[in-house]
């Protein structure tokens, strides 16, 4: 859990942490993401059930948005097509930085079954937008969602946000990726 | 153009511009990625025109390029929640161009698969119209309860939505041992649940006030729009294909035909085609009930599996009731490995087409209801 | 009422217009009639009490090499009967009169047709593309359809 492993014994050390104020940032960063409401195809009715009772999403600290300028990133369910994928590049431009894209099942990822004949179908949303994680499946069970969840926010809790330079090369290796 | 009856203002004599509206793609209430265009006369609907197509995955074009058994996962992902039920007229329409008579434990098996999908279907359907209605804590209750059924499904097929279960000629594997008292244990939960939600939501006041007179879709404009299935039952006609045309074993089974009655506003509104789907899972629990007591322990459900599945020069149109409604397919075979063409005709796809006349003179709030009542699957629509 | 009755009702009433009764089981059997009539036909159907096809279930149309063909499946909802008509056209000029205003759930299937085959519907008040975007070129469905390289700057291809 970063910043609280740190603390050995929380009664008897006095509550005390050392660390850089860009680990708390991070910490609170990656502990409150808000999601776009925002489905697409098969994969989104188990992102429905990730929702409800059994799964409990909202553990992770995250609520859902209906508008993309109050989200702090976005998870592509379902496939894209190329009539959609304008929409998608629009909402992904409204979204204020920094922002996250998390792209769940196979058709997100690769075009998925619809890869050979699927003339409408863009094959991976990576085409148009860069993605930090992707969730395999064809769809993906709730568990592997939460994963990729959990896999974003050890992401964000190594970002780098007083360090420039290294941000900077970052965001170059993403670029290239 | 018809105007809600409990509010007192003609809205035809206020001068005002017309404003238009863009509801979606992107939008928490429209089922995924349907986007209408509305036009507003201040709040009242005037026009619905909905634009579709944003999740045409090439359903037709694929089924052209890959052998008969290939298709049936493309199936499953037309609607894809109650995928049982799109794989049970694909493969039966095949069966039957073939000549394939299947053993009568496949029989039971698909049935009482089909029927818990549609059971599932309907949770998913009742919730998400609670949902746009404003009622959060149904989803829950029913999302709690779909996800033992899908325990079952994994159980036998190993996935949790798409199956790929029904093959041409039987089943992918036969199911497991405890497989019947699972079922009738889902079922006695299942009747608790309706239950505490028929308390919870159907009967509540402020649902009925948001629903009831919402929506009316008289009986003679739902068949000349060829609404099926729940919406066409909402307005009172009694119809399902399991009863008048019975297909599979539905003739050995004892069950009823839920109609709307108007019992809380007039017939055809968007309370009655909820309440068609609440009796519905009622009903498919009595054929499940009635099934796992006739199903037989003995037998091998890939005995009549083809070697080779290459149907002979010929065209077939079956139909089955879907949840959503009639889904039919249309195959032509030209006597090669695939499929010369397959036309699926999707009931999501022509009830929506029926949404602008339903839906002018009301309150936008009111399109939302409107819409969720109907109950779409936007995978289907757009296939 | 069985088919080949309504066949004969059907030829009685519209002469060479009707064509052909095909029964090959275990496929359906079907009507072929002339393009040029088919909105007098359907409108009979419809209209005539003995017939009372009210539910108009599916329109599909098929890409034979040569021609194009459009399959009707109709239903009576209180006599409990069916018929399938099929019309063939040209493929150089698939002209095909609208049924829409006959059975309202046509408008869709229709437009459909249009879109992913391109037969053309005479007469229908709004042909336009409905699954794919209005800005596409070609018919998919198409047996001879290739699919295009670049859409709007997104690489179609896999």
């Amino acid at each position: 859990m970063g910043l609280l492993d740190r603390l050995d014994n929380p009664y008897e050390a006095g509550g005390i942490i050392l660390g850089t104020i860009e680990d708390v940032l991070n910490w609170g960063r990656s502990r409150s993401d808000w999601y776009l409401h925002f489905g697409l195809a098969c994969c989104a009715i188990e992102f429905m059930a990730m929702n409800a009772s059994h799964f409990d999403f909202m553990r992770f600290g995250i609520i859902p948005r209906a508008t993309p300028r109050q989200a702090d990133f976005i998870m592509i369910t379902g496939t894209v097509t190329l009539k959609m994928a304008e929409r998608i590049k629009v909402l992904w431009e409204q979204m204020a930085e920094p922002k996250y894209c998390i792209s769940v099942g196979s058709c997100a990822n690769c075009g998925g079954p619809y890869w050979q004949y699927g003339y409408h179908v863009l094959k991976g949303v990576d085409r148009i937008i860069p993605v930090h994680v992707y969730v395999p499946g064809c769809p993906p069970r709730p568990e592997a969602m939460e994963e990729g969840m959990m896999k974003l926010q050890k992401l964000i809790d190594q970002q780098a946000i007083f360090r420039k330079r290294q941000r900077l090369a970052e965001e170059e290796a993403l670029k290239e990726k | 153009m018809t105007t809600r009856k409990f509010i007192d203002i003609d809205f035809s004599r206020i001068e005002s511009d017309r404003m238009r509206l863009n509801v979606g793609p992107q939008h928490p209430s429209t089922h995924g990625v349907l986007r209408l265009e509305v036009e507003l006369d201040g709040e009242v609907v005037t026009d619905v025109i909905p634009h579709i197509g944003y999740l045409h995955r090439c359903f037709e074009k694929i089924a052209e390029n890959v052998t008969y058994p290939q298709v049936i996962p493309y199936v499953d992902r037309m609607d894809y929640v109650s995928s049982m039920n799109n794989e049970l007229p694909y493969v039966m329409a095949v069966e039957k161009l073939m000549g394939i008579k299947v053993p009568d434990k496949v029989e039971y098996i698909r049935v009482i698969m089909s029927e818990l999908n549609r059971i599932a279907n309907h949770q998913i359907a009742i919730a998400t119209f609670g949902l746009d209605a404003g009622a959060f804590t149904p989803f829950l209750y029913l999302f709690r309860d779909r996800e033992y059924i899908l325990w079952i499904f994994e159980k036998a097929s190993g996935a949790r939505l798409l199956f790929n279960y029904f093959w041409i000629g039987g089943l992918a594997n036969d199911v497991y041992p405890t497989f019947k008292e699972d079922v009738l244990n889902i079922v006695k939960q299942v009747r608790k649940t309706n239950q505490e939600i028929e308390r919870l939501l159907i009967y509540n006041k402020i649902f009925i006030d948001r629903t009831a007179n919402v929506g009316i879709l008289p009986a003679d404009v739902a068949i000349n729009y060829a609404c099926s299935g729940p919406v066409l039952r909402g307005s009172g006609v009694q119809f399902d294909l399991r009863k008048n045309e019975p297909y599979s074993i539905y003739d050995r089974f004892d069950f009823e035909i839920p109609v709307g009655k108007g019992e809380v506003g007039t017939v055809g509104d968007s309370w009655d085609r909820n309440i068609v789907r609440m009796r519905e899972i009622e009903q498919s629990c009595r054929i499940i009930e009635q099934a796992v007591e006739q199903m037989p322990n003995e037998g091998d459900v890939q005995q009549a599996i083809p070697k080779k599945v290459r149907p002979p020069k010929g065209e077939i149109y079956f139909r089955c009731e879907n949840p959503k409604g009639e889904l039919g397919f249309y195959i032509i075979s030209d006597g090669k490995d695939k499929p010369y063409r397959v036309k699926a005709r999707a009931p999501s796809f022509v009830n929506l087409s029926v949404l602008p006349e339903i839906s002018r003179g009301y309150l936008f709030a009111d399109l939302i209801v409107i819409l969720g009542s109907i109950d779409i699957v936007l995978g289907e629509v757009d296939r | 009422m069985e088919i080949t009755e309504i066949y004969n009702k059907l030829k009685d009433k519209f002469g060479d217009s009707v064509k052909d009764l095909i029964i090959s089981p275990p496929s359906d059997a079907f009507i072929a009639i002339a393009s040029d009539k088919l909105f007098d036909i359907c409108l009979e159907l419809r209209d005539n009490p003995e017939f009372d096809f009210d539910y108009l279930m599916c329109i599909s149309a098929v890409d034979f090499s040569e021609n194009l063909e459009v399959v009707y499946h109709i239903y009576s909802m209180n006599k409990k009967h069916k018929v399938i008509l099929k019309v063939s056209v040209p493929k150089e000029n698939p002209v095909v009169p609208s049924i829409e205003r006959i059975w309202r759930s046509a408008d869709w299937h229709e437009r459909e047709a249009y879109d992913l085959l391109g037969v053309v519907f005479e007469g229908h008040h709004n042909l336009i593309r409905i699954l794919l975007p209005y800005d596409w070129e070609g018919h998919p469905l198409r047996k001879d359809y290739k699919e295009p390289e670049t859409y709007h700057g997104m690489k179609v291809p896999y």
